[in-house]
Formats: structure tokens, C-alpha cells, sequence
């Protein structure tokens, strides 16, 4: 007897455990039927698993942070049950900005987020407007940490475009920068309105991106049902980390019912090589967006501190109650119990320095020692939440 | 004697949003305005100052009023989600029939009853029209694909059209599946044999 489950994602390379996980058979195994609800909106993502109508959602990791703290409509609960990707995010500029930077001599090398900056800086002399998906994002925050430490100040104005029309936004001036999850970025690099600057990763080396999100009350409900899902979506994760399957999902993602375009499009992050840009073809590796890899899937709290922090400073509000009431929904604990049992291998803090590993590093795991990728930020800042929450 | 209230409709079809003007005069004497095109949207709200916008729930747009309504400088009207606990089934019955609306932070309940009432009938409506819109659309590519497996089984097996949907029919029947997949699969089949 299978049970189903309502899904509700955005059409993003991201949402590739979900698609995994139902298509190439890990919920089947765990007894579950995913029901897949396409959605164009993080509103309505949130609104939907808000009233339950859905009882799981793909969702930017910031967003339930931003509902523990009060900043957004009145629902129950929500709970970051796992991380569901690492990176993914890229950074265009218009092709006017463009030209002026090569002019000054840049070369569009993706990775190097010093020399971006200040090309950038000189370029535009500080007045940018860049285009975000949704105010809660990582890509806010990557945006506004490497803008302010490459030394933009009050020119700087973010705004909030869906991502389906950023390369409208960039071909009709109405910004001069975007950044995007894929295969958004691409899509604007390919109609040549944008080309490719930074990836998310350049900035933040470990940037959490997406996660499973259920409503509290849900969750505790039915464990084993709650587990089941997890374990699934592990699965498909680990899945999605073998290089030689990436080809493969970047075709089921293609497909109608899910993106809706060309396999050639949705393969550029998930084999990270990117096609255009002055400089000509860009390679990443499978390291452009990582699902797995390194504990990539574990909900830190610090995580979640972090998240916290940013967005109290942006809206002023207290960092220490919004650091307490964010760390509280990442559910480590859920994670160790549920995911246990799949063979997961469980780092033995809860929490990190954030930014803190500028290469990849043995720490201890409750099968003695697991290896977690560089998680630095490339100016060197570091969050520790304890600090943060005095 | 209430103001009238200054309502946006985001809709870029001209006659769904015409629908839903239609609808939200039978509620009262509001100005309404509706805006049909995305770009600069954000900015276009902002000048108008409005009490109500009125938003497809699945429109992309949608991300973009998240942003005006935290937007709430001293200088700013500030715009509170409508969707709250104090009216819990009103904001479900929104959600669920794909309406969002966002509503100057104040504006009392009773107020905002009867515009959204009205919208949430327009769009059950709409919900409607796309449901059967689909069938219908369904409906089309299935007798396409039934008509192709005719073609193939008339031309292999040199019979007429009624046996030819005849076999089709009694197949589905032995094997409890619909006579479209069973064409489908035919299809499938022959075009991997040519």
C-alpha cells in the first residue's frame, strides 16, 4: 500500500531530487507516491504548503527563516527537514555593462569574485541595479556580501524578478545586473542579453540553496511517513552526485512536464559547462551545484543563524531573537533520525563557523570521520552563531 | 457613506481581466485599474498607491508584490498580506481557488469581504474554464492517436476502419487499459519497426 504525497516546486535545475526521487524510483521504494504540483511563484510555494495544500515543498532555504521571524504571512509552523542543493546560482551583467568591462580589459573568467567586483565597480561607478528571484534567497545574500566587500555602498538597489523574465529585464535596461538559479542565468547568456560573470559558489564555496520544507504539525504527525520522504530524496540526492547520472537528470528535467526546454539548457549547471561568454566556453565541473557531497543535504544550524542574521540587519529587526527562532526549524535532529538508518554519515556538531574552512576538511562524524568541502567565503568572513546569538 | 477603494487587477489577459472588473462592480463602487504589463510592475504599484492588488495566485509576477509588501519606510504606505489567521477559511478559499491579494496594512476585514468574495468567484470560474479547456484538449490528441493506430492496423492487416477500432476497442477491453493508451502503444511499436 503506497501513500501519496504532494509535492510543490518551482521549475529549477534544483528541484532535481524531487524529480529524481519520483522518475527514477526512490519514493516507489519507500512506499510513496509523489504528487509533483509545478508552481511559478516562492509566494505561492509558501502559501500553498502554508494552508496544506500541499505537504511538502522545494523551497529557497531562506524562506522558512524569514516565516520563523515573523516576516511573512501568519502560518503554522514551517521546518527545514534537509537541504536539497549547494550552488547553483549564477550572476550575469547586461550586455552594455559587459562591454564596458571587457573594454577596461576584464576577462570573464566565472570564478574570480575580486577582480568581478572591481571591474564592475569602475564600470558602473557604484550605481547597480541587480535583479534577485525573491527577497528571502541566497541569492540576496551572496549578492549583498560580495557587493559591499568589493566596496559598493548606497548605489547599490536590489529587486525582486521572476526569474522566467530576467533576461526581459536585462534586454530592456530595467536592470544592469541578474542573479539566478539556472538554467535562468543561461537562458539570458543564450539569448545574448547577459553574459556570465560569477558563479554563486566563487562567492560563498558551500552556499546553501534550496530545501525540503514541511509545516511542523505535518511532520511530527506521521514520522515514518516524515522519514520516508527524507530518505527518499536522500536517495536521489546521492543519486544526482554520481557525475555519470548527470546527463541522464538533466534530460528527465527537460522533459514537458517538468521544465518545459531544451535538455542542452538544463545540462548546463548539472555537468557545469557553461557555453557563453566573451572569454568563449566556461567549465565548472559537476562542483557548479552540489547535492550530496559533503554532507551537502545536512540542515546546520548555524545555517540557519546565518540566514537570520542577514536578513534582521536588511529589515531591522533584533539578530538575536530571529537567530533563536531560525535555528530552532532546521531539524537536525529529524535529519539524524530519519537518514540514520538510509547510512547517512552524521557530522557530529550541529552547528559550525560558517565560512570558517577555506579547503575541504576532516571533521568528526558519527562514523568517525567525514571529509566537508571548503565552505569560505572568498573575502574570508566568518559567521559563529553562538556569537551572533548573544 | 464608505470611500471607494482603489483596487489593481494584474492580469495580462484583457478578457479574463475584463471578467474580473466585471465581477468586482457587482461588489461596489470601487476604482479599479488593471495592469497588463509585467515589466516595471513594481514600480507602477507604487505610484498608485492602491488599497487592494489582485493577483493570479500560479503569475510569476507574484514575487514582486512580496517585495512592496515589505517595502514599509516611513515615507511608504506599508501593504500587509491579506492572508492571516484572523480570517483563516476567507484566505484558503483564496488560495485554493488561485487568487492572492494584498491589502494596505488597516483596512478593516468587512472591507475587504465582499472584493475578495467577488474575486474568488471570478477565478473558481477561470479554475473551470482551464479544467475543461484541458479536457478538451485531451480529449483532441487522444482521437489523433486513435486515428493514426486505425490507419496502421487497416493498412497490416488489410481491414476496414470499424474492425480496425473494433480491434482496438476489444484489446483495451481484455487488457482493462484505455483504447488511447493502447494506441499510443501501438504507434510506438510500429514506429520503432519502420
Amino acid at each position: 500500500m503506497t501513500q501519496t504525497l504532494r509535492l510543490a516546486y518551482v521549475p529549477l535545475v534544483d528541484a532535481a531530487p524531487l524529480i529524481v526521487a519520483h522518475e527514477i524510483g526512490f519514493a516507489a521504494e519507500e512506499g510513496l507516491t509523489l504528487d509533483l504540483q509545478r508552481t511559478q511563484s516562492w509566494a505561492q510555494v509558501r502559501d500553498l504548503l502554508g494552508v496544506g495544500a500541499v505537504d511538502a515543498a522545494h523551497m529557497l532555504a531562506p524562506m522558512p527563516v524569514a516565516q520563523a521571524m515573523g516576516l511573512g504571512p501568519q502560518y503554522p509552523p514551517f521546518d527545514v527537514l534537509m537541504l536539497l542543493s549547494q550552488g547553483g546560482q549564477a550572476i550575469a551583467v547586461s550586455q552594455p555593462v559587459a562591454a564596458q568591462m571587457q573594454l577596461a580589459g576584464h576577462v570573464f573568467d566565472f570564478h574570480d569574485p575580486v577582480t568581478a567586483g572591481a571591474a564592475l565597480l569602475a564600470a558602473t561607478g557604484g550605481t547597480l541595479r541587480i535583479a534577485v528571484p525573491f527577497p528571502f534567497s541566497t541569492h540576496t545574500l551572496i549578492v549583498r556580501h560580495w557587493l559591499a566587500a568589493c566596496g559598493f555602498g548606497t548605489g547599490v538597489s536590489v529587486h525582486t524578478v521572476p526569474p522566467p523574465l530576467m533576461a526581459n529585464a536585462l534586454a530592456a535596461g530595467e536592470v544592469d545586473a541578474v542573479c539566478v538559479g539556472e538554467p535562468w542565468s543561461s537562458v539570458a547568456a543564450d539569448a545574448g542579453v547577459g553574459v556570465l560573470l560569477l558563479s554563486g559558489m566563487a562567492i560563498w564555496a558551500a552556499a546553501p540553496e534550496k530545501a525540503l520544507v514541511m509545516r511542523r504539525d505535518r511532520a511530527m504527525a506521521d514520522g515514518p511517513l516524515t522519514g520516508a520522504l527524507m530518505r527518499a530524496l536522500w536517495r536521489a540526492a546521492r543519486w544526482l552526485d554520481v557525475t555519470e547520472n548527470r546527463g541522464t537528470a538533466a534530460e528527465i528535467l527537460a522533459r514537458d512536464r517538468y521544465l518545459d526546454l531544451s535538455p542542452t539548457l538544463t545540462e548546463h549547471a548539472l555537468l557545469g559547462r557553461f557555453a557563453v561568454g566573451p572569454a568563449g566556453h566556461i567549465r565548472t565541473g559537476p562542483d557548479f551545484m552540489r547535492f550530496h557531497r559533503g554532507a551537502a543535504s545536512f540542515p546546520w544550524k548555524s545555517v540557519a543563524a546565518l540566514f537570520a542574521d542577514r536578513i534582521a540587519r536588511l529589515h531591522g529587526l533584533d539578530p538575536a531573537m530571529a537567530v533563536t527562532a531560525a535555528m530552532a526549524c532546521f531539524r537536525t535532529d529529524l535529519y539524524r533520525q530519519h537518514l540514520r538508518s538510509a547510512g547517512a554519515d552524521l557530522p557530529g556538531a550541529s552547528a559550525k563557523v560558517e565560512g570558517a574552512m577555506a579547503h575541504p576538511t576532516a571533521v568528526a562524524s558519527e562514523q568517525g570521520q567525514m571529509i566537508l568541502p571548503a565552505d569560505a567565503f572568498f573575502d574570508g568572513w566568518q559567521f559563529d552563531p553562538l556569537f551572533a546569538a548573544r | 457613506m464608505t470611500a471607494r477603494l482603489s483596487i489593481i487587477v494584474v492580469e495580462k489577459d484583457p478578457d479574463l481581466a475584463l471578467r474580473i472588473v466585471d465581477g468586482l462592480r457587482e461588489a461596489g463602487d470601487h476604482d479599479i485599474t488593471v495592469i497588463a504589463e509585467s515589466t516595471g510592475l513594481a514600480r507602477h504599484i507604487a505610484d498608485r498607491k492602491p488599497d487592494i492588488v489582485l493577483i493570479d495566485a500560479g503569475d510569476p509576477s507574484r514575487d514582486v508584490l512580496e517585495e512592496l509588501a515589505l517595502a514599509s519606510g516611513p515615507l511608504d504606505r506599508p501593504v500587509a498580506m491579506f492572508v492571516d489567521r484572523s480570517d483563516g477559511p476567507l484566505t484558503r478559499a483564496a488560495i485554493e481557488a488561485g487568487v492572492s491579494a494584498y491589502v494596505v496594512d488597516g483596512l478593516r476585514p468587512d472591507r475587504i469581504k465582499p472584493i475578495l468574495d467577488a474575486a474568488i468567484a471570478r477565478f473558481h470560474m477561470f479554475q473551470k474554464m482551464r479544467m475543461e479547456l484541458a479536457a478538451t484538449k485531451a480529449a483532441l490528441e487522444d482521437r489523433k492517436i486513435i486515428d493514426r493506430a486505425k490507419a496502421i492496423l487497416m493498412k497490416a492487416r488489410g481491414i476496414d476502419e470499424e474492425a480496425a477500432y473494433a480491434l482496438l476497442r476489444k484489446t483495451a477491453m481484455d487488457q482493462k487499459r484505455k483504447v488511447a493508451d493502447i494506441a499510443q502503444q501501438l504507434v510506438m511499436a510500429a514506429g520503432l519497426l519502420t
